[in-house]
C-alpha cells in the first residue's frame, strides 16, 4: 500500500514539474487550427509560449522537442468562459440566484435606494481572487481546459471577468487580459434592503448606468476646467462599472432572453447573456439583440430528491429537453456562442454535457469553434488567443482521437508553450482516497 | 412540440384563414354597452370592429362564425391585476417609483389565459400596495403566445402605484434583522408625508433640469444633473403624462391624498378599492377621479370593516366614474358575475352593471377610443357567451382580441388532449435520471 502512496506521490510531483522545452512540435496529427479548417495530417510547433506554425506543411526545427502526434487530435486550447476555476471554494461559496427567490439578510447596512450601491463589488476583477495552486486549476487543465474567465461572484454587480491561462506561479503570470466585463446578476436581497425585487434589480442596474455615464461626462468636463466647478465625488462601484463596456446579463429561459435582449439593449453596451438553455424558443430575440451568448452546460433535470408524485409543467419538461439543443438553435440562427460550467463543479463532467449539445445537433466543429475561437472573439481576445494562428499565445489540448467521445484520452495541454500531462487515474484515486 | 402557448398561436391561425379576409360573428345578441342592444351581426376588418348591425352583408372571403342564441359582449376590462408579472412589490423603500411592471413583464404567465377564458381582454397590471408611492404599471391586452411587446396595449398612458393606509405603514417587522431595518412610516401621516416630501424634491429635481436647459440654452457650460429614475415618473405626474392609480380604503386618506393632489396640482386619475368611497363620493366627483372598487368583499382587516356592497352603486349615483376590479387572479376570470351585483346592491341597470367592467375602466385607463364598448371603428375585442354575460350560468365560449381568436372553449378542450399526450411522452423520456453532477457556483 505504502509504495503505491509513494509512487502516486511521485507521478504528481512528476505531472507539477512539466516540462518546460523552449519549442515544442506535435507531428502528424489531425489538427483543428479554430479558424474552421481540420487539418487531417499536420504540424503543430510552439516557441516560448507562442504559435509559430501549424499546418499540413509546418517546417519542424531541429531544436523542437517532438510530441508523436500519430493518432492525436491537437485543439487550440479549451476554454470555460464564465468560471470560478483557481477562486478557493470558500471564497466563491455564494446563494443561488432565482428570479424570484429570496437571499439571505443583507450582510452590510440596509440599503434606501440605488445611490447606496447595494450588492455591488463592481470593481473587483477575478484574478483578485485567483489563487494559482488551486487544485481546480489542475483538475481543470486535466479535463482539456488551457483558460478560463474567472469571474466574482456575489452580489448584483459581482465585477470583472478575467481571462487566465491555467497554469502559472503567480495570478499575474496566468492572465491574459482583464477587466473583460461586468457579471450582473438580478437576484435579491428580500423585504427589507434595495432592491427587494426583480424589477427593483433591474430599475438598479439601469440607473447605476446611468449614473456611470453621467460621472463620466462630468469627470471630462471637470477635467477640462476645474476652475469654477464643484468637483466631482469619487464613486468606486461607478469606476468598475466603467473600467468594461462589456456586460454580462443573466438568460435562460425564454422570457428571460427576451426581456434581457430588450434590457439590455437599453444599456448601449457590448452585451453577453449567459445562461440561453431556452434559446430556441427566443432565437428571433437573440438574433435581432445581435449579442452573443454563453450556453450553460449544466443543463436543467429532474432533481434526484423530486417527489415522484408531483408532476412537471410541460413547460418544465420542455425546458429539459431544449437546454442541450440551444447551442445547435443558436448556431443554425448565427449567434455568436461559447460554453460555460455553469455549476457543473468537475471539470471532467463537462465533455459529457457538450457531448449531449452535439447529439443535439450542433456539429463537431461548431462545438470546437465555441470552445476556442469564438470565447476568445466574444471577449475581445481574439488577437492572442483562440486559435492556432501563428503568433498568438500556444494554448493547446492534445487527445488520443476525439474530445467529445467519452473513451477518448486527454494525453497533454500545452498552456503558453509548457506541457502539462495529466496526473494518472492511479495518482487521482489516491488523491480522492486522502 | 405543442404548449398551451402555442396552442394559442394555432388558434390565431384557425380564426383567420385568409390574411387580411374579413370575419363576422352573425345571429349573436349583442350587448354593445355604449349603444344599446341588438340581435344581429359584426363585420370584424383588419382587427376593427366595421359594421355592428341586424342584417349584414358577409363579404366574399370572410370567416363566419355563427352565435345563434348566443350573446356578445365588449372585451372585459380589469383595472386592477397583478397577473403576468414576476414580481409585483419593491417593498423595500417607501418610494419606489423607479421600478417598473414593464420590465418583468411574463408573457407565459399561464393567468393571462385564464383571464382570456374569463372574457377579460385588457388588464390594468399594477405594482403592489406595500408602499406609499409604488412601481410603474402596465397596460396590456392577453394577446396569450405573444412577446411583451405583444402585449402592452400600444400607447396606453404610462400609470403609477400609489399606496395609502395599513400596507404602507407597515415598517418591516422581523425582529431579527434588527432596528436599522425598520422602514419610515409607522402612521398614516407619516404615509403623508412621504408623498408630500417626494413630490417636493421632484419639483426641486424639475427646476434642475430647467435651469441646467436654460445655461445651456445660452451656450454656457454646465455638468447635467444626475437623472433619476425615481423622479422622473413624479415629474411625469406634475408635468400630466402619467395616470396615478391610489390603493386606499378609508375615507379620511381618501380625503388626505385628494387635497394633497390639489396642492400640487396634478390629478389622482383612480383610486383603488375605496371601500369607503361612497362616505366620500361627492369629494371623489368633484375632483373628478375614478373609483375601482370590489363588489362584495370586505372585513379582511379592520381599515375594510365600513365596506359595504353598495359601494358602487352609491359612487356611481353621485357621478363617480365607477368600475370593478379583482386584484385576484381567480377572480378576474369572472368578472361578469362581479358586475352582476351590482344590480343586487343597488339597483343598477343592466347596462350600467356591464359598464363597470367594460367601458368604465376603459375611461379610467383613457383607453376608451379603443375598447371597451361594440362600436364601429373600435378594437375587435369581443367575448362571445353561450347564455346571458349577467347569468351564474354563463359559460366563455370565444374570444376575440382585436379580431383574432384567442380562446376557443371547443379548441381548448381539444388542445388538452394533445398536451397531456406530449407530456406523457416527455415525461416517459426524461424518466431515467442521469447522474446529477457535483454543484459548485461558476
Amino acid at each position: 500500500m505504502w509504495r503505491t502512496k509513494v509512487l502516486a506521490i511521485l507521478l504528481t510531483a512528476g505531472a507539477l514539474w512539466a516540462e518546460v522545452p523552449k519549442v515544442l512540435a506535435v507531428r502528424g496529427a489531425k489538427i483543428y487550427t479554430g479558424t474552421g479548417a481540420v487539418i487531417e495530417r499536420g504540424n503543430v510547433v510552439v516557441r516560448d509560449g507562442l504559435v509559430e506554425a501549424a499546418g499540413a506543411n509546418a517546417a519542424i526545427p531541429p531544436d523542437a522537442w517532438i510530441i508523436e502526434g500519430v493518432g492525436l487530435t491537437v485543439y487550440p486550447g479549451f476554454t470555460n468562459t464564465m468560471s470560478t476555476w483557481g477562486v478557493p471554494r470558500s471564497t466563491s461559496a455564494q446563494e443561488p440566484a432565482t428570479p424570484r427567490g429570496r437571499g439571505a439578510a443583507p450582510a452590510g447596512p440596509v440599503a434606501r435606494g440605488p445611490e447606496d450601491r447595494p450588492a455591488n463589488t463592481a470593481w473587483i476583477t477575478g484574478v483578485e481572487l485567483v489563487q494559482s495552486g488551486d487544485a481546480s486549476i489542475a483538475q481543470a487543465r486535466d479535463a482539456g481546459f488551457t483558460s478560463a474567465v474567472v469571474f466574482p461572484t456575489s452580489g448584483i454587480f459581482a465585477g470583472h471577468g478575467s481571462w487566465i491561462n491555467l497554469a502559472g506561479d503567480k495570478p499575474g503570470q496566468m492572465l491574459v487580459a482583464s477587466p473583460l466585463g461586468q457579471s450582473l446578476s438580478v437576484r435579491t436581497s428580500g423585504f427589507t434592503s434595495f432592491p427587494g425585487s426583480l424589477m427593483g434589480a433591474f430599475a438598479y442596474i439601469r440607473q447605476v448606468y446611468l449614473d456611470a455615464d453621467h460621472y463620466q461626462a462630468a469627470k471630462e468636463l471637470y477635467a477640462k476646467s476645474p476652475r469654477g466647478m464643484k468637483r466631482v465625488e469619487y464613486d468606486r462601484a461607478l469606476e468598475g462599472v466603467l473600467a468594461s463596456s462589456r456586460v454580462m446579463l443573466p438568460a435562460a429561459s425564454r422570457v428571460e432572453l427576451e426581456r434581457m435582449a430588450r434590457f439590455g439593449a437599453e444599456l448601449k453596451r457590448n452585451v453577453v447573456l449567459y445562461g440561453g438553455h431556452d434559446a430556441a424558443r427566443a432565437i428571433e430575440a437573440i438574433k435581432a439583440s445581435g449579442f452573443s451568448v454563453l450556453v450553460s452546460l449544466q443543463f436543467p433535470e429532474k432533481p434526484k430528491e423530486a417527489n415522484p408524485d408531483v408532476r412537471d409543467s410541460v413547460r418544465t419538461l420542455e425546458l429539459r429537453e431544449a437546454a442541450p439543443a440551444a447551442a445547435a438553435a443558436l448556431q443554425k440562427a448565427g449567434v455568436k456562442f461559447a460554453f460555460y460550467s455553469g455549476g457543473i463543479e468537475k471539470p471532467s463532467e463537462l465533455r459529457a454535457a457538450l457531448k449531449k449539445a452535439i447529439d443535439a445537433g450542433l456539429s463537431r466543429e461548431d462545438a470546437v469553434r465555441a470552445l476556442t475561437l469564438s470565447a476568445a472573439e466574444i471577449y475581445g481576445v481574439a488577437d492572442r488567443v483562440g486559435s492556432l494562428e501563428p503568433g498568438k499565445i500556444a494554448n493547446l489540448t492534445v487527445v488520443d482521437g476525439d474530445w467529445f467521445q467519452e473513451r477518448s484520452k486527454v494525453k497533454a495541454v500545452i498552456v503558453d508553450g509548457v506541457k502539462y500531462e495529466p496526473a494518472p487515474v492511479e495518482a487521482k484515486k489516491e488523491e480522492a482516497a486522502k | 412540440m405543442k404548449t398551451l402557448w402555442q396552442v394559442g398561436g394555432v388558434l390565431a391561425l384557425a380564426a383567420c384563414a385568409l390574411p387580411g379576409a374579413d370575419l363576422v360573428i352573425q345571429n349573436a345578441k349583442i350587448l354593445t354597452v355604449t349603444k344599446g342592444r341588438l340581435e344581429g351581426s359584426i363585420r370584424i376588418s383588419n382587427g376593427k370592429i366595421a359594421e355592428v348591425g341586424e342584417k349584414l352583408m358577409i363579404p366574399g372571403g370572410a370567416t363566419v362564425v355563427d352565435a345563434a342564441g348566443k350573446y356578445v359582449i365588449p372585451g372585459i376590462i380589469d383595472c386592477h391585476s397583478h397577473i403576468a408579472a414576476d414580481s409585483i412589490n419593491e417593498g423595500s423603500v417607501s418610494v419606489s417609483s423607479m421600478v417598473g411592471i414593464e420590465d418583468v413583464l411574463n408573457p407565459e404567465d399561464i393567468d393571462i389565459y385564464r383571464a382570456l377564458a374569463g372574457g377579460v381582454t385588457t388588464v390594468n397590471v399594477l405594482h403592489g400596495s406595500a408602499n406609499a408611492i409604488g412601481g410603474k404599471c402596465s397596460v396590456i391586452k392577453t394577446r396569450w403566445g405573444k412577446d411583451v411587446k405583444g402585449l402592452l396595449f400600444e400607447g396606453a398612458k404610462p400609470g403609477i402605484k400609489f399606496a395609502l393606509g395599513e400596507n404602507p405603514k407597515r415598517r418591516g417587522s422581523t425582529p431579527s434583522f434588527g432596528a436599522t431595518t425598520l422602514r419610515y412610516p409607522a402612521t398614516r401621516m407619516g404615509v403623508e408625508d412621504v408623498i408630500r416630501q417626494a413630490f417636493t424634491d421632484a419639483r426641486r429635481y424639475q427646476a434642475d433640469w430647467k435651469a441646467f436647459e436654460a445655461r445651456t440654452a445660452k451656450g454656457e457650460t454646465a455638468i447635467p444633473p444626475r437623472r433619476d429614475l425615481k423622479l422622473d415618473p413624479l415629474v411625469e405626474i406634475l408635468e400630466d403624462k402619467r395616470f396615478i392609480h391610489a390603493h386606499c380604503y378609508r375615507a379620511d386618506e381618501i380625503l388626505m391624498l385628494l387635497r394633497l393632489a390639489d396642492e400640487f396640482g396634478f390629478k389622482i386619475r383612480t383610486l383603488q378599492h375605496v371601500l369607503e368611497g361612497y362616505k366620500v363620493a361627492n369629494e371623489i366627483a368633484k375632483h373628478g377621479a375614478g373609483a375601482s372598487t370590489f363588489s362584495d368583499w370586505w372585513s379582511y382587516k379592520v381599515e375594510a370593516f365600513d365596506a359595504i356592497p353598495y359601494n358602487a352603486a352609491l359612487m356611481h349615483k353621485r357621478g363617480v366614474l365607477v368600475s370593478l376590479n379583482s386584484d385576484s387572479a381567480e377572480l378576474m376570470r369572472h368578472l361578469n358575475l362581479e358586475a352582476a351585483k351590482v344590480m343586487k346592491y343597488g339597483g343598477l341597470t343592466e347596462e350600467e352593471a356591464l359598464a363597470m367592467v367594460t367601458i368604465n375602466p376603459a375611461k379610467q385607463l383613457a383607453i376608451d377610443s379603443r375598447v371597451g364598448s361594440i362600436e364601429v371603428g373600435k378594437d375587435a375585442d369581443l367575448v362571445i357567451y353561450d347564455q346571458h354575460p349577467l347569468s351564474n350560468y354563463s359559460k366563455v365560449e370565444k374570444v376575440f382580441v382585436d379580431g383574432v381568436m384567442y380562446f376557443s372553449r371547443e379548441e381548448d378542450e381539444k388542445a388538452r388532449m394533445k398536451l397531456e399526450l406530449r407530456k406523457k411522452a416527455l415525461e416517459e423520456k426524461q424518466k431515467k435520471p442521469a447522474a446529477a453532477p457535483g454543484r459548485r457556483p461558476a
